[in-house]
């Protein structure tokens, strides 16, 4: 990047570059705020009283309100109820999801079967139609099954989705190197040997991946929930959300204190896996198959 | 409806040094030398099979079986209740002449439209400037995609509440300059800008990250040849990072096509509140989507049939816009 190529003073060398690295980093602090700025405002509001908000001009700064507010959500929703719900059902979506799709994942990454072919592109098609076509059916289904507004209907729709086999078999088919495989195998490994003692301790950076990608997922879905959990007793968080948001509803700094709890716990799972998390989502799109 | 950063046809090469060990083999091998014996017979791959079953089984009742099904379904009369009746094709005339599913076709596109090409401009122009700076690239990276992983519900009331007619910020903030109040939540157009920023905001750094691991993929050398040659920022932007990046840019165009055409939780939160409107999608029904409207037939009216019909029309659309605009991309390669 040095353009200069008789010695010159610090000072000179660096100029031509700096106004341009300035107001790069403007333009993406701007950025910054325009994407950080709901996060700011959800807290201004939740923390000051609905008048507060509402007169004009509105206050723009954090109040003393937050705990007044969040008890306003605690009267009005069971907000650690849902949470509950949502906490189990994300977890169990995630850890059913990390093992059913690194099973299958290695299976077609590594061994070549009769109907590999077939069966890997049913999938690829599967997961490029829009997820609603099956909505009506999945829920007539749960209702034979007698599982309308039980819990366990939100998991399996969501294990059958095929992104994390499609995803951990790219992984596996480069990060896993065949000789491995084949020391084990004269070791005496069998197929779940080589896939539990070989494949899963090396594709940690993929499975963490995975395990963010179904956990947020679970955690955020909306449609589903709302449509299969009937019983107001049983939902989950986002579903109860938006009930606080429904209706004759109109404390809105309560509304936002309900929407500040709801974001916190995802918002710090993000911060603690951003790094990983952003470079796997990049992989993922990135990498032909 | 969060997406999956799934395949996209881009082949860029392997530049990055990724989490994870090293990569052994060139991308496009064939699978996996590792058992290719002799001929054997299916059985002999029961390992395999087992392996897979898990997943096939619940792929099989819960997703295979329903697409098909909801087909099925399109040509039925049934309330979920009662008996089915086959009623061949009445359930796509009907939809042919229904006033209501043609308006929700026009808000989709239009929401589409008003989201996807800031969205994809915004996210092009995000990453050409965030490749270009050197600090604090990790902290704008994930600063910027922070918005994809809130939830649509939670975004969605915030945004209800900003753009609220009568005492959100913004119309607080554009009556301090002297602007009468806009009815951000009433006019039919505003409503889909409203969405469609919401979605705008979501979405952008998503988007981002994908043209930044793209950019990243260009070797320097490109560019430095470029510079030899005169070329300037502009210049070398449309004439050397465009074409590189067109099939990364393609993905994204599918994506955002398959998934912006797909807004449901939006409109559905955000006028949800209005007891006073018994319709979906707000006043006028500006903010009714596709889906919205599917919801409503086979949830609300428990239409089943209808609801079928809905769905499968409103994805022989995806399909013809997906196609449509996977020419246009390509068709710019040639000229």
């Amino acid at each position: 990047m040095t353009t200069a190529a008789t010695p010159r003073p610090a000072t000179g060398a660096k100029r031509p570059r700096r106004p341009k690295g300035l107001s790069a980093h403007f333009f993406l602090v701007l950025a910054v705020l325009i994407s950080v700025f709901p996060f700011v405002w959800t807290i201004v509001m939740a923390t000051n009283t609905t008048r507060d908000i509402y007169k004009s001009p509105p206050k723009l700064t954090f109040g003393s309100h937050l705990l007044e507010n969040i008890r306003g959500v605690l009267n009005t929703i069971d907000f650690f109820g849902s949470m509950l719900n949502t906490v189990v059902i994300a977890c169990v979506t995630t850890v059913l999801v990390l093992f059913v799709d690194s099973l299958a994942a290695f299976a077609f990454a590594k061994f070549d079967f009769p109907g590999r072919k077939v069966l890997f592109g049913t999938l690829l098609v599967f997961m490029m139609l829009p997820l609603q076509l099956a909505v009506l059916p999945q829920f007539i289904l749960m209702s034979e099954l007698g599982w309308v507004g039980m819990l366990k209907a939100l998991v399996w729709p969501a294990l059958s989705n095929a992104f994390g086999i499609f995803w951990l078999r790219q992984y596996i088919e480069n990060g896993v190197p065949d000789e491995l495989l084949d020391a084990a195998r004269i070791d005496g490994a069998g197929f779940f040997r080589q896939y539990w003692n070989v494949a899963l301790p090396m594709i940690k950076p993929a499975m963490s991946f995975l395990a963010i990608y179904a956990f947020v997922g679970a955690w955020n879905d909306y449609v589903w929930p709302l449509i299969v959990l009937t019983d107001p007793a049983h939902v989950t968080l986002q579903v109860e959300l938006a009930q606080l948001n429904v209706g004759h509803n109109t404390d809105y700094s309560m509304v936002m204190a309900g929407v500040l709890m709801a974001s916190i716990p995802l918002v710090v799972v993000f911060a603690i896996f951003a790094r990983g998390f952003i470079a796997g989502a990049t992989e993922g799109a990135v990498q032909g198959s | 409806m969060s997406s999956p950063p799934v395949t996209g046809p881009a082949t860029v090469p392997e530049h990055r040094g990724g989490p994870g060990p090293a990569r052994f083999r060139p991308r496009r091998t064939p699978p996996a030398g590792v058992a290719r014996p002799e001929r054997r017979g299916v059985l002999s791959y029961w390992r395999q099979y087992l392996a897979i079953s898990p997943f096939y089984l619940v792929f099989i009742v819960f997703s295979f079986v329903p697409v098909f099904y909801s087909l099925y379904l399109a040509f039925q009369r049934y309330d979920g209740l009662g008996t089915k009746q086959f009623v061949g094709l009445q359930q796509f005339e009907f939809l042919w002449s229904d006033p209501v599913f043609w308006l929700s076709i026009r808000n989709t596109l239009a929401i589409w439209v008003l989201s996807t090409v800031p969205t994809l401009f915004g996210a092009l122009v995000l990453a050409t400037v965030l490749h270009s700076v050197r600090r604090f690239k990790g902290f704008y990276r994930i600063a910027l995609y922070l918005p994809n992983v809130t939830s649509i519900v939670a975004v969605a009331i915030f945004f209800g509440a900003v753009f609220s007619n009568d005492f959100g910020l913004v119309n607080a903030i554009l009556g301090m300059v002297g602007i009468s109040p806009v009815p951000w939540l009433s006019n039919p157009w505003l409503i889909k800008v409203v969405i469609a920023l919401l979605m705008t905001w979501m979405w952008t750094g998503y988007n981002m990250i994908i043209y930044l691991a793209g950019l990243q993929a260009i070797p320097q050398s490109v560019y430095e040849a470029a510079r030899m040659d005169g070329a300037g920022p502009v210049r070398t932007f449309f004439q050397i990072t465009i074409p590189i990046m067109r099939p990364i840019i393609l993905f994204t165009v599918v994506i955002s096509t398959i998934n912006g055409l797909q807004s449901f939780s939006e409109p559905q939160v955000l006028f949800a509140s209005n007891a006073a409107n018994q319709n979906l999608g707000g006043p006028g029904q500006a903010g009714l989507t596709t889906l919205l409207y599917f919801y409503q037939s086979a949830f609300l009216d428990n239409d089943y049939g209808y609801g079928a019909a809905i769905v499968w029309a409103f994805f022989v659309l995806i399909i013809v816009l997906v196609v449509i605009n996977w020419r246009i991309v390509q068709r710019g390669r040639k000229s």
